[in-house]
């Protein structure tokens, strides 16, 4: 055991500089005053050029604010429509059309993104052609139909996450609250919810990134002028190394590291108070 | 809700109305627009129209509903021998990425499911930061790294162990390395969360009979963990076979993915019935392995609830 645990260890360690290494560089990287990017300019740097660069860049300002609604949005509406998903395929037990469900809520979750953006942009035209013959209405691309299209690959993301959670949860508390006399609604909002409410909030938070990251199904479904953040970036990079998306990558990162730290703190917290409470209703039973 | 189990074909009011919200949204946006893009690609191609093709139905003269099926589109994808070699590469980048995935994350999902409780959670943090960073920014620092005059070029030019830059941009290589890179902490997760279960008093047993411990791991620990290693292998194929950013950023353009013909033939020829067949064509080709990883998904869900 002894030789394989040391090798184990080495590669995890190997493993982790790879996963790092790229990301630390970019943040160096974001300093430095050459256009040139990897090419370290020592007289200048560091410097915060490119930050400012960045923030007076009204494109990506204006990209930036329309991401965050359309992940705003996408995160809620994927959040209440992957619990309702995990609730009937846990807690409803068989009924007709559950297979079928369950095959629809994972398949978007494999579904290669070029085939989710095609199918939904090929599905917004046909709504829109028939809008114009019947209606003579016409709506154009963009946020909206961004939205739809993101919270539709998203929810299944929530509802695997609200399905595994729900299955090692026990149901004898929503029970007995049905024996007393509550009513589903009323259980679901008392009981279940607050019961699931950590899973729900990771899926918020998934599909947010999920939503606030997507370049390929966006680009489809997007009209002309909705240009969401990952559709900037990806634009600029696609011309080689831009140190302003360096300083832009650092600003991420910072966010992000923060953001998943405290989250993570604050689920830890609501676990163990919720399995203290549990032990303090079994000792006093 | 939490009635005792019997089977009700018909659920109560409310249960229904619960589950027709997510069903309906499914069916409208992601089965129907299956459907359209199956419609799409046997219709005729009409570079002139707005949108640019035949319907596949239409009302002739005498008022009778005439259905027309055109194979032209998967015809040409069957011989054009751009279309052929994009497949068999991409299917070849996909396996390789998966299989450089597992020699790296199988060790470091081990190491992890060995550690004291206390430090897993640490490490298992680590391995999935990076995911929630964003995937584009991750592969662009890539760029910085693998380019001609980029960090790893200078590094090994510094340390006098080649002379002249190796071309490592634009190339398979790059597209390995943005594929394993992104895709890791897929591999990690299943084999990790499979590994954690594992008897280790099976090893020891291994042991005691004389059992020496690479034959062990190799004897136990690997059959043991076949389906973490099936579901970690499908997580990162599937969607590598798809993949449409990685080859853009960092592929070469002589050497194409399927995705990357599937948006040119859409937005670059403006061909939708084409694009829609490689779509099609796509699903068909990941059924397979997308219907193998939903039994795992099933049976995973099942064994969570037992």
């Amino acid at each position: 055991m002894k030789t394989r645990g040391w090798f184990s260890r080495v590669m995890l360690w190997l493993g982790l500089a790879f996963l790092y290494l790229p990301i630390v560089l970019l943040v160096v990287f974001s300093f430095n005053a050459s256009r040139l990017v990897t090419v370290w300019d020592a007289d200048d740097s560091p410097t915060l050029r490119w930050y400012r660069a960045l923030l007076t860049d009204h494109a990506v300002l204006d990209a930036a604010w329309l991401s965050i609604r359309v992940a705003a949005m996408t995160a809620t509406g994927a959040a209440i429509l992957g619990t309702l998903t995990g609730l009937a395929l846990v807690r409803f037990g068989p009924f007709r059309g559950r297979a079928f469900l369950r095959g629809l809520s994972t398949a978007p979750l494999v579904m290669p993104e070029v085939i989710t953006g095609l199918s939904m942009l090929l599905l917004f035209v046909s709504v829109e052609q028939v809008c114009r013959a019947a209606f003579g209405w016409q709506f154009d691309r963009g946020i909206v139909t961004i939205t739809l299209a993101h919270i539709t690959f998203t929810m299944t993301y929530v509802a695997v996450v609200v399905q595994s959670r729900l299955a090692s949860c026990d149901d004898s508390l929503e029970e007995a609250a049905l024996d007393l006399g509550a009513r589903p609604a009323k259980v679901f909002f008392r009981i279940t919810v607050p019961m699931i409410a950590p899973a729900i909030l990771s899926g918020w938070l998934l599909a947010f990134t999920l939503s606030w990251d997507d370049v390929v199904v966006s680009q489809f479904v997007s009209g002309p002028g909705a240009n969401t953040l990952p559709m900037v970036i990806f634009s600029k990079v696609r011309l080689g190394v831009n140190p302003s998306v360096n300083a832009f990558a650092t600003l991420m990162v910072l966010i992000v590291g923060t953001g998943v730290l405290v989250a993570a703190w604050w689920l830890k917290r609501v676990e163990k108070r919720r399995e203290r409470e549990m032990r303090m209703a079994e000792a006093g039973q | 809700m939490g009635q005792p189990a019997r089977i009700r074909l018909r659920l109560p009011a409310g249960q229904r109305a619960v589950v027709a919200i997510p069903y309906v949204w499914l069916l409208v946006l992601f089965l129907i627009p299956l459907l359209i893009v199956l419609e799409i690609s046997f219709a005729q191609f009409a570079p002139m129209a707005r949108p640019p093709y035949e319907s596949i139905l239409r009302w002739a003269e005498d008022g009778v509903l005439r259905l027309k099926l055109q194979f032209d589109s998967y015809q040409y994808l069957l011989n054009e021998p751009l279309y052929v070699s994009a497949w068999f590469y991409s299917i070849k980048v996909a396996a390789i990425s998966t299989l450089l995935c597992l020699l790296l994350g199988y060790p470091m999902a081990y190491a992890i499911a060995r550690c004291p409780p206390t430090s897993r959670n640490v490490y298992l943090m680590l391995v999935m930061l990076p995911f929630w960073t964003s995937f584009l920014l991750r592969v662009y620092a890539w760029i910085g790294l693998l380019k001609t005059d980029g960090v790893i070029n200078n590094v090994l030019l510094w340390l006098n162990i080649i002379d002249e830059p190796l071309q490592m941009m634009n190339t398979s290589f790059a597209v390995y390395v943005g594929i394993v890179y992104s895709y890791l902490p897929f591999m990690i997760l299943p084999l990790y969360a499979n590994l954690e279960k594992h008897d280790l008093t099976l090893l020891e047993a291994a042991q005691d009979l004389g059992c020496g411990p690479i034959r062990a791991v190799l004897r136990i620990t690997l059959p043991l963990s076949m389906p973490g290693i099936v579901a970690g292998s499908l997580l990162v194929f599937i969607p590598a076979v798809g993949e449409y950013v990685i080859p853009s950023l960092l592929g070469s353009s002589d050497q194409l993915m399927i995705a990357k013909l599937l948006s040119d033939e859409f937005f670059m020829n403006r061909d939708w019935p084409r694009a829609s067949a490689v779509a099609i064509a796509m699903v068909l080709l990941l059924l397979v392995p997308i219907l193998i990883f939903q039994r795992f998904q099933n049976r995973t869900l099942q064994a969570a609830r037992a």
